[in-house]
């Protein structure tokens, strides 16, 4: 079996967020780039099988729409345990862009399984693996929490509200997914970040692809106000507060 | 023209998130002068559809025949065609797990620009202007819808409900005359049971690594109880396994916005208030008084939760009990 993990590579999530030109682009100066964390655990989760079933996993490839600075993140996917990477050389413009991208890259590929994350931290889209689904005319199931395969089957459990369900279907599939997938993201070894250097990475041409939105400016949160702090004597008068004040309860 | 409002119910009933949506589309179909058409997928009562109309729809659309589970592609196949026959031009879903799972197929398919996880009505028609949270609440960004047809999927408790009032409204049975053959097969459902969902919770009682143990949750629970809440945690503490999986909140837990955010033990790390910032009320209880989550609190209490939390659970008793 072929797997595609897509990543998208985004400012670390402690980031402190700023704009720039009058707020209408993000500030990078500074900016720490991290694989998307719902992408870390998919590539983790298809190392480990690959790992844990010798033969069941031939290739892993992971593809990512962005700049050349994006290959130090795409070396990092390398090092956890892909196999190659494919970087279509854009600036990621919306969703649907990078969704079309992906899918002009990947069309020929004949992947039995796409990964993608169901949010990214940046402009938490939750869209590109909808979307790549729809354009490749595949079967996707969304909020995916534990995957296996085994020939040209995957089996999924999917988060629903109130429960989950386990879910079969044939391959080529696409899963769109969340958290438990794996627990913690693999931290590469060594040997893996000597052996990334030298794995192929494919830079490719965009695509001629629309766009459907465009971010108009962008905006800060008001200040909260100060926190009305009380020690553990004034519990009674903090839930009077609840009570009286904010309505609360 | 329409407005098209995808209202999903559980288990035959809607939630108050789709009576958000309709108040939602309802001041977009004024603006615009459109009307509100609502589309339900799934068996619901004749009865149970109307309640639709109290909250804006003026029209509602029922397509029974479609697989009881969801299934991305054949739900797509139905509402398109729905959005075709209504001929309708701003499509809105709710920003949870059917509505991430749907919207971007939508978007895909019609090519049509999508708006995920929207906090307010368009603040400019002509353009189409939708405002959104992006990294993670800790920023807004306003994003410009090109195309002729929209799709919104509104984040949760972004909107006011609207006061039910009695109206007409039709009832249309529709057969999308679509092929309903799952290429998916459902193998097994798991539901939670006797406990109030995170994401319909008004009020939330969460604990983090400050708990010392899970021993020690019966102290939210009873608070919970009180408050007729919903339990929640930090990241750690599903991880460690202490509370389950479901309660998890945060950037990569689920993203919630309750009336009331009760947070225990918690440090209030940037991922974690990533998913609780929207809500409209943070009460902190925390030992140390520098801890961050205090910044985004509007209340706190510096203290040992073993003891505070007593104390609370008698202060409420006795207000609940006034
Ligand atoms: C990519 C990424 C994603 C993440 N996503 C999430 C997420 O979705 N959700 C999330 O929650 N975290 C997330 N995290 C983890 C996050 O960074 C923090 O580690 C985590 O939120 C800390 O949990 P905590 O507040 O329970 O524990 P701690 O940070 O250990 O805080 C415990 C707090 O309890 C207080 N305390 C201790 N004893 C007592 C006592 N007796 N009485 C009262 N207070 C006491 C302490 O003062 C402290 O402030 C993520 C991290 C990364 C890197």
């Amino acid at each position: 079996m072929k797997i595609l993990v897509c990543i998208s590579d985004v400012p670390d999530t402690t980031t402190k967020v700023k704009f720039k030109d009058d707020n209408t682009a993000f500030e990078t100066a500074g900016v720490q780039w991290v694989i998307n964390p719902w992408d870390e655990l998919s590539l983790t989760r298809a190392v480990e099988m690959k790992e844990k079933t010798p033969g069941l996993i031939d290739n892993i490839t992971v593809v990512t729409v962005g700049p050349k600075e994006s290959e130090a993140t795409i070396r990092k996917a390398l090092a956890i345990g892909a196999d190659n990477a494919i970087r279509v050389d854009a600036l990621p413009k919306d969703a649907f862009y990078v969704a079309s991208q992906i899918a002009e890259a990947v069309k020929n590929e004949n992947f039995d399984i796409i990964l993608t994350g169901i949010d990214s931290a940046d402009y938490n889209g939750s869209a590109v693996g909808g979307m790549l689904a729809e354009m490749l005319d595949l079967t996707s199931v969304s909020s995916v929490s534990s995957l296996n395969a085994e020939n040209s089957k995957v089996t999924v459990t999917r988060e629903i509200e109130g429960g989950t369900e386990t879910i079969e279907a044939a391959t080529p599939f696409l899963a769109i997914v969340q958290k438990g997938i794996a627990i913690e993201p693999k931290i590469p070894a060594m040997r893996g970040i000597m052996m990334a250097r030298t794995k192929p990475l494919k830079v490719v041409e965009p695509a001629d692809s629309e766009t459907l939105t465009h971010i108009e400016k962008f905006e800060m949160p008001q200040a909260k106000g100060a926190c009305k702090k009380f020690d553990a004597e004034g519990v009674d008068e903090l839930v009077n507060l609840l009570h009286n004040e904010a309505k609360m309860i | 023209m329409a407005i098209l409002v995808y209202t999903e119910n559980r288990e035959g009933k809607f939630k108050k998130a789709t009576f958000e949506l309709l108040s939602y589309a309802q001041e977009i179909a004024q603006k615009t002068n459109t009307s509100v058409v609502a589309l339900s997928i799934g068996n619901v009562e004749d009865e149970t559809l109307k309640t639709l109309g109290q909250y804006g729809a003026k029209k509602i659309i029922s397509v029974k025949n479609a697989p009881e589970f969801l299934d991305n592609k054949i739900y797509t196949d139905i509402i398109t065609s729905v959005i075709e026959k209504e001929a309708a031009n701003i499509v809105i879903m709710a920003h949870n797990l059917s509505g991430k799972a749907l919207a971007p197929r939508i978007s895909a398919r019609l090519k049509a620009g999508l708006v995920s996880a929207a906090v307010s009505t368009p603040s400019s028609y002509d353009p189409f202007v939708v405002k959104k949270a992006v990294f993670t609440g800790k920023a807004f960004a306003h994003i410009k819808v090109n195309t002729a047809l929209k799709v919104i999927t509104l984040a949760q408790n972004s909107f006011g409900i609207n006061d039910p009032q009695d109206q007409d409204v039709s009832i249309e049975t529709f057969d999308a005359g679509v092929d309903t053959n799952s290429k998916t097969k459902l193998i097994d459902t798991h539901k939670i049971t006797g406990k109030l969902l995170l994401t319909d919770a008004e009020v939330v009682v969460s604990g983090g690594r400050g708990m010392k143990s899970a021993d020690n949750w019966h102290l939210l629970e009873e608070l919970a109880d009180v408050l007729g809440a919903g339990l929640a945690c930090s990241r750690p503490i599903s991880d460690e396994g202490w509370r389950p999986h479901d309660e998890h909140v945060g950037q990569t837990g689920k993203i919630i916005a309750p009336t009331l955010y009760i947070a225990c033990g918690i440090s209030g790390a940037i991922q974690h208030v990533g998913g609780i910032s929207a809500s409209k009320c943070i009460v902190a209880i925390n030992k140390d008084p520098d801890a961050p989550i205090f910044e985004v609190a509007d209340y706190g209490i510096v203290g040992d939760f073993q003891n505070v939390l007593p104390q609370l659970l008698e202060a409420v008793k006795n207000i609940k009990n006034s």
